[in-house]
């Protein structure tokens, strides 16, 4: 029971983008498609979740005046491994997301959760609390670029959505979704819509 | 050895970082030979697409060996040169040499009956590295002394890190297809280049196309890098036939 709530909490109730409000920088820049996003996502949660684990199992061995340290390099050599996989079998994809894979490094929900979580905690629930924490930022993710690649270029997953007949009758793709300022406004109305249904968030 | 001395701690990080390197060693040999392969594949596609021929990842192999019959290096002069693989010349390390020492690649072409000439180009935009491949039609009749490809077919840019919605839309059509038709030489054979001019090229110009708004500086690199690519090729566009 506790073990499922390290996964499904990051999902809700502690959310990394919508709650804690980590992670904002690369949910922005990756979204305006679904294919970038995705892929951001597992490339996220992978790195998440080993991180997690690694200093989790070393957690009683690292030295305390270099954990900081310890940990980066962990996370660098975990980021540089997804960037590398990802130039060799997702070519495409990989150029869409070009600096933000090596931006991870610095997605503070990783720093955040080993800190915070991997290094006062067994092996097993850390991997899965970074497991949790990469799916919930992911699961926005998904969301934004759902939400912007929809009404930005009218497709999804790069399969056209919105018949021709539409933009014949005069229908237009907003540009504006496409922008990233319309990245931060889908992130405000995810967190609203999310508030109206979970009371639990609302602070008095 | 407690876990609070300095020796531990300098152990420890030298051990980790052994560790890492070792790691990253291992990955980087072993996803090599995928990477070098996307991108040979990627340059093939953007050759193809010079030449208006749409390729993706599985069909590019086949159609490249269908359209592009031969390809080598030349010098300055318009000679071939024995022995550089086209395929591995760094442009922009070329084009740091004076122009006389130049492995220029070239790649000929056979489309619709007609011959064709892919040259690859590379410069400098706003922010970065930009870079492209231009085709030329073979000319139907060339009289002595008048160069054999001078007629833009088909241009493919692509850039690393220019402005999106200004620069960085050198790599769309809109403003890759007003390229065709384009003449880099004049009347004369005299070279001549094709200008990206800032508020609207003259219609009925051969020599110069539109630039784009708010993508200047961009536009003006994009003119710089025809210009001193091609201006190294004049001679071999003269001689070949």
């Amino acid at each position: 029971m506790k073990n499922l709530k390290l996964l499904t909490n990051p999902l809700n109730n502690e959310n990394p983008i919508t709650v804690q409000v980590l992670g904002i920088c690369s949910a922005l820049a990756v979204t305006v498609q679904m294919k970038p996003a995705i892929v951001m996502a597992l490339s996220v949660t992978v790195v998440t979740a080993f991180s997690n684990l690694i200093i989790s199992l070393g957690r009683n061995t690292i030295p305390p005046r270099i954990r900081i340290i310890i940990q980066l390099v962990v996370v660098a050599f975990l980021v540089i491994v997804v960037d590398q996989v990802l130039k060799a079998y997702v070519y495409d994809v990989s150029k869409k997301l070009s600096v933000f894979v090596g931006l991870i490094i610095t997605n503070c929900i990783i720093m955040g959760r080993l800190e915070a979580f991997a290094m006062s905690n067994k092996p097993w629930d850390s991997l899965l609390d970074g497991i949790g924490s990469g799916a919930g930022y992911g699961l926005v993710l998904i969301a934004i670029s759902t939400l912007r690649e929809f009404f930005g270029s009218g497709s999804l997953m790069g399969f056209q959505v919105i018949p021709e007949g539409f933009y014949q009758m005069g229908y237009k793709d907003n540009g504006m979704m496409i922008l990233p300022p319309m990245a931060l406004i889908s992130v405000g109305i995810i967190i609203w819509v999310q508030r109206s249904f979970n009371k639990k968030l609302i602070e008095n | 050895m407690k876990v609070q001395s300095n020796s531990y701690t300098f152990l420890y990080s030298t051990i980790v970082v052994l560790i890492v390197a070792t790691g990253l060693a291992i990955f980087s040999t072993a996803l090599r030979p995928a990477q070098t392969r996307n991108v040979e594949l990627e340059k093939k596609q953007n050759i193809l697409s010079s030449l208006r021929v749409k390729s993706d990842r599985a069909t590019v192999e086949k159609l490249y060996t269908e359209y592009i019959k031969d390809s080598y290096t030349v010098n300055y002069k318009g000679d071939k040169v024995i022995g550089i693989d086209p395929f591995k010349v760094n442009l922009r390390e070329e084009l740091k040499k004076s122009p006389s020492k130049r492995n220029l690649p070239a790649f000929e072409a056979t489309k619709n009956d007609s011959s064709f000439l892919v040259i690859p180009v590379y410069g400098k935009g706003l922010w970065g590295p930009i870079w492209g491949y231009m085709s030329f039609q073979k000319e139907a009749t060339s009289s002595e002394g008048l160069p054999h490809f001078n007629t833009i077919y088909g241009v493919t840019f692509d850039h690393k890190g220019e402005t999106p919605g200004l620069g960085a839309e050198i790599n769309q059509p809109f403003f890759q297809v007003p390229f065709r038709g384009k003449k880099i030489f004049d009347d004369e054979g005299v070279f001549v280049s094709v200008d990206v001019v800032k508020g609207g090229a003259n219609p009925i110009s051969l020599h110069e196309v539109d630039g784009i708004s708010g993508g200047t500086i961009t536009s003006k690199g994009l003119e710089a890098m025809i210009d001193s690519c091609l201006v190294s090729y004049q001679n071999y566009f003269k001689l070949n036939n």
